[in-house]
């Protein structure tokens, strides 16, 4: 104790400490991989998911029809429900009460569902009550929209609000309307603050888009999932799941970096 | 109270802005206790006052940003406190400009000063620019017409500001602190414009700290104390000489 000396060369210090810690981790992992790896019967693995048979009979039908499916289901849900939580946005920040009660219920109703739950009312329960069928495109778009708007009216109430208040009072200061201070100075600023939220709100729907199976579809309506789901029960073999899990990544994984890059170029802006 | 008579500028044209016993409660706090004010057309009236004394919430209420709770608003002759007065048509008469400027960060200098004379004003895009460009010459910042607000420095964004006010033509300017968030250097070239501005007969209402401007520049001081117009006068007489006690300890806090 009284060599004060000897105290620093025994401590370690934080940061060889937590450069240990790191190498402890890796080891761990590697471990980990190597095990399961030998207890891994690769034969199977390869034959079950990885059929370079199967899945080239897979194409084009992959790509041309349930790519382009999700995306197509995935854009008009998006459309919408970027345009539904717009308008439950603002009915939200209106002084009108009933409009801020109106979308406030909307909100918490569509919210609190199962994505399922919104498909199946609206794809079977819309047509045994009212003898509509709305057909699939439409159906989607609302469940989609639904959903999903509920979601972003939050998000986009958030993004309104954050715009400071400075901003609006200088655009009605030069004599512009509330409707025209919202559209030309406050939306737009709004928009870019929840740029991020909002593409994370599209990589969901990606997903929630499968949900149209419980409609029915036929052949040429196929998304991804149905599809690979037919041609998993087709083929016997898991290769198909594998492929169609290539296309989501295909299309959320860009999303995804652009959504990094935005937020790494607010967070400088800050 | 002094009274306006003794003012020569009130002499230049009748009131532009009339404000008679106007009330103002934010909840049940009264803010503004009863103000009698006129500003006549070309002159430039600075409200000096201690922080919470009412000055912005007053200056405020002229264009409606904030509204009156009883009394009346006389602008160029027209009641705007009435319910059926055309508020949009009246702001875009007046020019404004704030403390923290308020630029759209996300237009350039140029958009900035454009946009609302095409939406507003239905101005055409070429009419708009050649407006927008004398302007930002005007406040000496026609190399930044392409610049963001956020590449500019606060004296360089407070300029613009005055300039999109300006580019609506207005009959006249109301000004809140407009040299309060700005680094000392800063605030020379803002005050510069404001001057000529003043030189050119523009009818301003300046609410300030910076009393060497208002000595120089105005026609006539406001002291605000506690919601009420505490005394009002030539700037050699509010502030040279000041008759009340309140004027007085506020004088020997910020000279
Ligand atoms: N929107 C508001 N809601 C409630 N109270 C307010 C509001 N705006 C101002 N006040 C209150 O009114 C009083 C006067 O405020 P005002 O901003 O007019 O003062 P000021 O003289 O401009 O002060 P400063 O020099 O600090 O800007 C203050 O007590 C303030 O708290
Ligand atoms: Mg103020």
């Amino acid at each position: 104790m009284t060599d004060a000396a000897v105290v620093p060369k025994k401590r370690m210090s934080p940061r060889k400490r937590a450069a240990l810690v790191r190498y402890i981790q890796y080891a761990i992992l590697v471990l980990l991989v190597v095990v399961l790896a030998l207890i891994a019967d690769w034969g199977e693995i390869r034959r079950a998911f990885l059929d370079i048979d199967i899945a080239s009979q897979l194409f084009p039908d992959v790509i041309l029809i349930a790519l382009k499916n999700t995306i197509v289901y995935t854009a008009c849900g998006f459309v919408f429900g970027l345009a539904l939580g717009l308008v439950l946005a603002l009915m939200r920040l209106s002084s009108v009460g009933p409009y801020r009660w109106i979308s406030t219920g909307i909100i918490e109703l569509f919210r609190g569902l199962p994505a399922l739950v919104v498909f199946l009312v609206l794809g079977l329960g819309l047509p045994i009550a009212f003898g509509v069928n709305l057909g699939n495109i439409p159906t989607v778009t609302l469940a989609l929209g639904l959903v999903g708007g509920a979601y972003m009216a939050e998000t986009i109430r958030a993004g309104i609000q954050a715009v400071p208040k400075g901003q609006y009072e200088a655009a009605r200061t030069l004599g512009m309307t509330h409707t025209r201070a919202m559209v030309t100075i406050v939306i737009p600023q709004a928009f870019r603050i929840i740029l991020p939220p909002l593409t994370n709100e599209l990589i969901l729907l990606t997903k929630d888009s499968s949900l149209i199976y419980v409609i029915g579809l036929s052949l040429d309506e196929y998304e991804l999932t149905a599809f690979g789901r037919e041609n998993m029960n087709a083929f016997a073999n898991l290769t198909p799941m594998v492929t169609i899990a290539l296309c989501y990544l295909l299309i959320t994984v860009p999303l995804s970096i652009v959504v990094r890059r935005m937020e790494a170029k607010s967070g400088k802006a800050r | 109270m002094t009274q306006t008579e003794t003012t020569p500028a009130a002499e230049r044209g009748a009131a532009v802005i009339d404000v008679q016993n106007l009330h103002k409660y934010f909840g049940d706090n009264e803010v503004l206790k009863g103000i009698d004010f006129h500003i006549a057309r070309g002159e430039v009236v600075c409200v000096i006052g201690p922080s919470g004394s009412g000055k912005s919430t007053l200056l405020r209420c002229v264009n409606l940003l904030e509204e009156p709770t009883s009394g009346t608003i006389l602008v160029d002759g027209e009641e705007i406190t009435d319910p059926d007065a055309d508020v949009d048509g009246l702001r875009a008469r007046i020019g404004m400009v704030f403390q923290q400027f308020n630029l759209f960060p996300h237009m350039t200098a140029l958009r900035n000063l454009t946009v609302a004379q095409e939406k507003v004003l239905k101005r055409g895009k070429a009419e708009s620019l050649e407006i927008a460009r004398t302007n930002l010459e005007k406040v000496g910042l026609s190399d930044k017409a392409d610049a963001y607000p956020a590449h500019l420095s606060g004296g360089q964004q407070q300029r613009v500001a005055i300039a999109r006010a300006l580019s609506m033509s207005p009959d006249m300017m109301l000004f809140d602190e407009p040299t309060s968030a700005l680094d000392p250097e800063l605030v020379g070239d803002v005050l510069a414009v404001m001057k000529d501005l003043a030189a050119e007969g523009m009818t301003m209402m300046v609410v300030t700290h910076e009393m060497s401007f208002a000595r120089e520049v105005a026609d006539k001081v406001v002291f605000m104390d506690g919601g009420v117009i505490v005394e009002e006068g030539l700037p050699a007489d509010v502030l040279g000489d000041p008759q009340h006690e309140r004027t007085k300890e506020f004088l020997a806090r910020v000279l």
